[in-house]
Parts: C-alpha cells; structure tokens; sequence
C-alpha cells in the first residue's frame, strides 16, 4: 500500500531530514521524492510504501502533521488512490 | 505516476474550494422487523439498525483520515415506517420515530431518514397514521427526517394528500416555534421520489433495495466556481467543458469512498449520488457559480439557462466517473443553505416564483424555503402542488422543503443552525389558492406523447 506526503510551504533547511526521520521510525520507505517551487511556493512530494507500517495510519499522519506545525509547513499524508482516482481513468 | 501539479489540484480542491464527502448513507431494509405487536418491531428496528450500522460512523472517520478527504455526515436510511410500522395495531407511530432517534445516537450518525410514507396514489391505513405522526415526531426526535411522496408521472398527483400535507407542514412548523419551525426542515414532500437517495430530509430505502446499502452523496460548489474563474469570459462551450471536468474529478473521489466504505462495512456498493449540495460556508455556494456565469445576482434574467447548463455538465462529468449513479443527481438550491441564494433574497434578486422555474432544471425543488407565519396551509398545498406539477410532467424529481416560521414576516432571518443554515423569510402570492386546494381528489397522470 503506498502513500503521498505533500509539504507546502516555505523551503528551509532540515524539511526531508525532519520527516524521513518520522517515516523511518515507523518503518515506512520512501520510494520517490520531487520538489519543486509552483507559483512561489515550495512543494514537495514524496511516495511511500506503507505495507510495513508500525504504528495506526492516523497517528503517522498526525505525527507528521505536528512536525509541519512545527517547522511552519503543511504535511499531509494521503493514501496515493485519492489522487489515482481524480487523475487516471 | 501522478504529476505533482496534479497532486497540488487535489489538496488545493480539498482544502481552499471546500471539496468533500457530503455523505455516507447507509440503506437498511427494515422489511425482516415487522410484527403485530408494536414493541417487537422497535425492538427489532432497533436491534438491526445498530448491528449494521455499528461501525458506519468509525469506517467513515477512517477513510477521512486515510484519504485526507472531509467526510461531513454519515447517515442511515431506512424502509419507509408506514410499511413497517403498518401490521401493528397502533395508531400513534411517533414511538417508531423515538427508537429510530434513539439508534442513531446510539450509533453516531448526524440523521436517520424514513419515516416516511409513499402516497402518490392513494393512503394504506399505516400512511395515514403515519402522516398524522409527523408533526410530533418531529418535535420530540432529533435526528429523525421525514418524507412523504406525493405523486408520480405514472400516477399523477394525489391532491387529497398535498392538501393534507399543508397541514401537517404548518403544525410541524407550530410544534418546533421555539427553533423557528425547525420540524419543517426535517420533511419534505416529494414528486417522483428516488429510492436511493442519500441526501436528507428525503432519504428512505426504498422496497427494491437490496437488504443493506451504501450510497455516497459529492459535494463541491466552490471547486466548479474555482474551476470556472480560471475562464472568465470564455464561450459556454469552454464553461459546459470546464464544468464537466471539474465534476469528473469530484465524483470520482465519490466514487472511490463509496467503493472502500462498502469493503470495510461489508455492505453492498449503491450509488454515487452527483450532486452539487452547498452549505452556509462562504465559498461553498451553488449561486456564487451562476454569478461567476455572469449574472449580476442569482435570480436575475438568465438564471435558469446558467442552472440548466450547470446541472447537464454536472451530470456529464459525473456519469462517467461512476460506475452507478443515482439519486438526485444534479445542482441543489437550497436558499437558506447557500450563502449566495440567501444573499440573492435579500437583495430581492431572487423569489419563489423564479426559484420554482429553476426546479424545472435542476434537482431538486423549493428546497429550505421560509415563507411567512401566517401562510395558510392551503397556499403552502398550493405551492407544493405547482412543484409536483413540474416534476410529474416533466418526468423528474421535484421536491418541497418549505417552512412557514411561527411569527416571522417578509424579511425577517430564521437562523436554524449548522448545515441548514439560516433563511430569510421570502414574499409569498397573496391571493387565495383555497377553493382550488379544497377540490380534492387526483390529477390524472399525464400523457407523454404529443409533447409540447
């Protein structure tokens, strides 16, 4: 089962050490990751696989969601199908 | 693999243009709980109610949080009680309403619909009694919603049961003063009801469904006005085309929660229902985008040209992006649910007698309309008759949620609070409908050929 992190915001130093730091605690591997700035706005994107995940999927997105708050960014994380469904016919 | 600028549309949509689930509604078939003797089928109706709809609030909550999608209300919908509640030999059914209040507390869910009655030709005994329960079911329950189905294009119009329904709708109205005639926003009378409707009031389950159902109701308003402003001043071809794909989008997001909610509840997937419902919120108005069309306000010359392309595209977009669709399918116009329809009254762009010609293309009827205290139950039969009248001929839903606020007047606000939202009291015709509301009896079903 595979999952999105997006981080919206403004870049700084440290963003993917903070949250590969997270993800790896709870044994989950980061498959790919993109960034890139979209009308002035720093984006990033990772896939992860989530298949071996060690703690309840909430707590993982609530975890990585105080992080953000933390460093002044938006994380999220989703379920990729979400964005499957919306994209692909 | 997706594209991140795509990635970035799905959270935008999402968390600025107010995208979401309106509803998860769980069908149940209550047909296996009828008895002879009263307490057994609440017993019974109790009982399977929160055995299969245990886990619908939890199920729910966790899509939301694994998808990242806001899912607003989970409810249920049952088998209509007038059927259910029939073989007793009761008269008062309000006791069925309080068993259905107190299963959905006890599950969680924000409605429970279906106590209702199907009359569209003529009333059973338990119609009749059921219909009289009304008003005070109403009153004493929370989360119950009721509906009644007033007429059909096979079988016209029953009269004797709009007329009584201005009634029942006036006393719902007397019973609930003290919340501004809050019972009124619970009932809604129907043309053509769908079976599979998962949006309240009118949810019921109808008698071809299958034991146990679900069915999700899209929302998002402010993603198709979002989507529009991109093309200010571009030709309908462009708009119908913009819209169609915004409602691709949105329903297949629908359609991906009822497909996980049916895999985990272990109930069989129903519909998608396509539809665009708006609430209060600033940003989340089904007005806002017949403005963004550009129309000055919502209500003026044009309107239901701009509401007739917006809910063709809707349905468009949407039919593919499903693999069933039902319901009731299309544009809602909820005036004291749509910040912009509320606004549009106010400024006395928009009125009844132009809402009534939008039904004509839209789903689905005077939806959250607050008329005047003193409005007789027969102008309200009226009201409701014309309705019926549009969708019997027109061979489509149409529906009446109307509430005549105790002691309010042209211009006053009724504030009902959450998703209702609050509506302004709207200018009724003054002159008498009596004689003709009092004739009674049937209008026959129309006839479909020579079409004009």
């Amino acid at each position: 089962m595979r999952a999105m992190v997006t981080v919206i915001g403004k870049d700084k130093v440290g963003i993917i050490a903070s949250l590969s730091n997270i993800l790896a605690n709870c044994n989950v591997n980061i498959l790919d990751i993109s960034q890139t700035t979209m009308q002035d706005v720093f984006t990033m994107i990772m896939l992860v696989e989530i298949s071996g995940l060690n703690i309840p999927f909430s707590e993982l997105s609530e975890q990585l969601e105080k992080k953000g708050v933390e460093i002044g960014l938006s994380v999220k994380i989703q379920h990729e199908d979400i964005f499957n469904s919306m994209h692909q016919i | 693999m997706i594209r991140p600028f795509e990635i970035i549309e799905t959270i935008k949509m999402i968390q600025e243009e107010n995208l979401d689930i309106r509803t998860i509604t769980m069908g149940i078939s209550l047909m296996d709980c009828i008895s002879d003797d009263g307490n057994v089928t609440r017993r019974k109706v109790y009982d399977k109610i929160t055995r299969l709809a245990a886990n619908l609030v939890k199920v729910g909550e966790d899509i939301e949080k694994e998808y990242g999608i806001p899912i607003i209300n989970k409810r249920i919908s049952v088998t209509p009680i007038s059927l259910i509640a029939a073989s007793s030999s009761e008269d008062d059914y309000v006791k069925f309403a309080q068993i259905m209040d107190k299963a959905a507390d006890e599950v969680g869910v924000n409605f429970i619909g279906g106590f209702s009655a199907l009359v569209h030709k003529g009333y059973t005994k338990g119609d009749a009694k059921l219909i009289q329960s009304i008003p005070e079911a109403l009153s004493i329950t929370k989360k119950v919603c009721s509906s009644v189905n007033l007429a059909t294009t096979k079988t016209g119009i029953n009269m004797d049961a709009i007329k009584e329904m201005g009634k029942i709708i006036k006393k719902s109205a007397e019973l609930t003063a003290d919340s501004g005639g809050l019972g009124c926003a619970k009932l809604v009378v129907f043309a053509n009801a769908p079976e599979d409707n998962p949006f309240m009031a009118g949810a019921f389950h109808g008698v071809g469904e299958p034991e146990s159902v679900i069915s999700v109701g899209v929302s998002g308003p402010g993603t198709v006005k979002c989507a529009l402003e991109k093309v200010k001043g571009a030709d309908f071809e462009t708009v119908s085309e913009t819209i169609k794909k915004t409602a691709f989008k949105i329903t297949r997001i629908g359609q991906l929660v009822a497909r996980e909610a049916s895999k985990r509840l272990g109930v069989s997937f129903g519909i998608v229902d396509l539809s665009l419902a708006p609430t209060p919120a600033i940003g989340d108005s089904v007005a806002h985008i017949l403005e963004e069309m550009g129309l000055e306000k919502c209500g003026t010359h044009g309107t239901t040209a701009a509401l007739a392309l917006l809910n063709d595209a809707v349905k468009k977009g949407g039919v593919m992006a499903s693999s069933f669709v039902g319901g009731l399918s299309g544009a809602f116009i909820p005036v004291s649910e749509d910040a912009g329809m509320i606004n549009a009254v106010v400024e006395g762009a928009l009125s009844i007698e132009k809402l009534e010609a939008m039904t004509c293309v839209c789903s689905v009827g005077l939806d959250m309309i607050v008329v005047p205290g003193d409005t007789s139950a027969e102008t309200i039969s009226a009201i409701i008759a014309d309705e019926a009248a549009i969708g019997v001929v027109n061979n489509k839903t149409t529906a009446v949620r109307i509430i005549p606020a105790p002691g309010k007047k042209v211009g006053d606000m009724v504030e009902f609070g959450g998703l209702l939202g609050s509506g302004p009291v709207m200018k009724i015709n003054q002159f008498s409908s009596n004689e003709f509301v009092n004739r009674g009896g049937r209008i026959p079903a129309p006839l479909h050929s020579l079409r004009n």
